[in-house]
């Protein structure tokens, strides 16, 4: 579905990614694991349109996107959760979610939409009339992904769904996200939470200073000694 | 009350025409966290198009008999030639406002925010001296509209011009808050990223807001034109910087806030002149814009999120 070839991007004379290549199928959760600074959010950034590629190439249902503007991308369905949730403030939690659905023409489908997003987060459908800015983390990571759900996504990209939450609310945010996967979104998660992440996924690759340095099975890296040692805070 | 309701008329007159203008400073900034110094001209170049439209409309060797109508003085002439000559001044100055974003702010957009701010005084200078330079530096404006006294200060000109802005910020508003492109452009304007990834082509958006802003401000310079019964190449710079501070008045950024912060000047101007001092309006102007930014940077009505400029 998704298909990254290569891929570099440099923030000034800074090179943050070095020719990182992975590929995310139909139906996956994939995710993206490493420490900071490894180029996990850059990906996602670069993939959205939010920043220009320095070269590689993206490929999405067999179509060339890099270096398309972040409007364009996301009528492809690709929808991008940006790290820190960013949810518009003085919007309140519905005209955050017609935001979402922007692209949306049908009716129908916006309603569909609706129901989907306030089945997943009744405390959402309490909240419309409220300014996203005054939401708890919690609610505003709802509201970010129930926006990025109004687009109808065919890939949904997750930039640190769990920071800054409570462990009670990591595990629902965790709970939804494991139900679109059932419900056939493409999923690709970008995490420091590994162990959470890698228990979820069906495959991940693991970064480091811009380079995947390892890939394999959700299974097989919660295994893998380096993994471990490196992100699991063991040994 | 000899004085109060004439001064509260012209107080209205004003403070709708800074209204007009503020918009423009108010929403660039919004989307581009840019003061756009080059929006006095905006004004300018409303008057100066304005008459250009005026002056073909009633030219009889231009346009043939129809200009014949155009000064025949019947109700229905004027107000077409009104709304014609406002139309005209709105659009090309939409134009320019688009055409200047495209070539002096657009290519600075990501280098750090003092370059834009350079360039926009740039675009000012520019346009001031190719309209002196190249058209006149001034000229009279004729009134269009008959005089017409109707009492305490109200003539038919000022009830116009009061009219009309309050019409267009009422127009402006309902576009913001209601229609999917003014959506849009609050998203854009709280986050541009953000809004970027719900399919808004941020770049439309702020050609979009290039074009409003600057036929607002093209709107108040013909009515200025009008008021004042000329314009100059420069006239664009006292009403500029005036509605700047009813900008920064109403919370920079904030389009309600800038309706009310013109029409609160314009008021507290007349009121000064009238009570104090002519000579001491300006003063006091600028004093409301240094105390509001020292001590409520964010407007008297804004939290004070002083992150900004």
């Amino acid at each position: 579905m998704l298909a990254v070839e290569g891929l570099s991007a440099a923030y000034g004379k800074i090179e943050a990614l070095h020719g990182v290549s992975f590929t995310v199928e139909e139906g996956e959760i994939v995710t993206l694991i490493g420490a900071n600074g490894a180029g996990k959010s850059t990906i996602l950034r670069t993939v959205s349109g939010l920043k220009r590629p320095r070269g590689g190439t993206i490929s999405f249902l067999g179509e060339k996107i890099q270096g398309a503007p972040a409007h364009v991308v996301t009528s492809k369905g690709i929808i991008h959760v940006p790290e820190g949730r960013r949810i518009f403030p003085q919007m309140t939690v519905l005209e955050n979610l017609e935001m979402g659905g922007f692209l949306v023409k049908d009716k129908a489908v916006a309603e569909a939409s609706f129901d989907r997003v306030f089945g997943l987060f009744p405390r959402l459908k309490e909240r419309v009339g409220q300014k996203g800015g005054t939401l708890s983390g919690g609610e505003q990571q709802m509201l970010a992904i129930g926006r990025a759900l109004m687009a109808q996504p065919k890939l949904l990209m997750l930039d640190e769904p769990s920071m800054g939450l409570a462990p009670v609310i990591v595990e629902t945010i965790f709970e939804t996200i494991a139900e679109l996967s059932r419900q056939r979104i493409t999923i690709l998660l970008v995490e420091q939470n590994a162990n959470l992440a890698l228990s979820i996924a069906d495959r991940g690759y693991v970064l480091e200073t811009g380079h995947v340095k390892l890939s394999g099975t959700g299974e097989q890296l919660l295994a893998s000694e380096d993994v471990r040692k490196a992100y699991l805070g063991e040994g | 009350m000899d004085t109060f309701l004439p001064q509260l008329v012209n107080g209205l007159t004003l403070g709708g025409m800074y209204a007009l203008i503020a918009l423009g400073y108010t929403m660039v900034y919004g989307v581009l966290l840019l003061i756009n110094f080059a929006h006095s001209e905006m004004i300018m170049s409303g008057g100066y198009v304005g008459l250009g439209a005026f002056l073909l409309l009633t030219n009889e060797g231009a346009i043939g008999p129809a200009a014949r109508w155009f000064t025949s003085g019947s109700a229905l002439s004027i107000v077409v030639l009104l709304l014609v000559v406002v139309l005209a001044a709105g659009l090309v100055t939409g134009l320019v406002g688009v055409l200047t974003e495209r070539v002096a702010y657009r290519p600075l957009r990501h280098a750090p925010r003092l370059a834009p701010l350079i360039s926009a005084v740039g675009v000012s200078i520019f346009l001031q001296n190719a309209a002196l330079l190249w058209i006149f530096p001034s000229h009279s404006f004729p009134e269009i509209l008959p005089h017409k006294d109707l009492g305490y200060g109200l003539t038919l000109q000022r009830v116009v011009i009061i009219g009309s802005s309050v019409v267009l910020l009422v127009v402006l508003d309902l576009f913001v808050n209601k229609t999917k492109v003014g959506r849009a452009m609050r998203a854009t304007s709280q986050d541009k990223d953000a809004a970027g990834l719900m399919g808004v082509s941020v770049n439309r958006v702020i050609a979009v807001t290039f074009f409003i802003g600057p036929a607002l401000g093209a709107v108040a310079g013909v009515f200025s034109g009008m008021y004042y019964g000329s314009i100059t190449y420069n006239m664009g710079f006292f009403p500029g910087i005036k509605a700047f501070t009813a900008a920064v008045l109403g919370g920079i950024g904030d389009i309600r806030g800038a309706m009310v912060g013109g029409f609160f000047l314009g008021l507290v101007e007349s009121m000064v002149a009238a009570y104090v001092s002519a000579g001491y309006k300006d003063v006091v102007t600028f004093l409301i814009l240094i105390v509001v930014l020292v001590f409520r940077p964010g407007g008297i009505f804004g939290d004070a999120q002083i992150e900004k400029v």
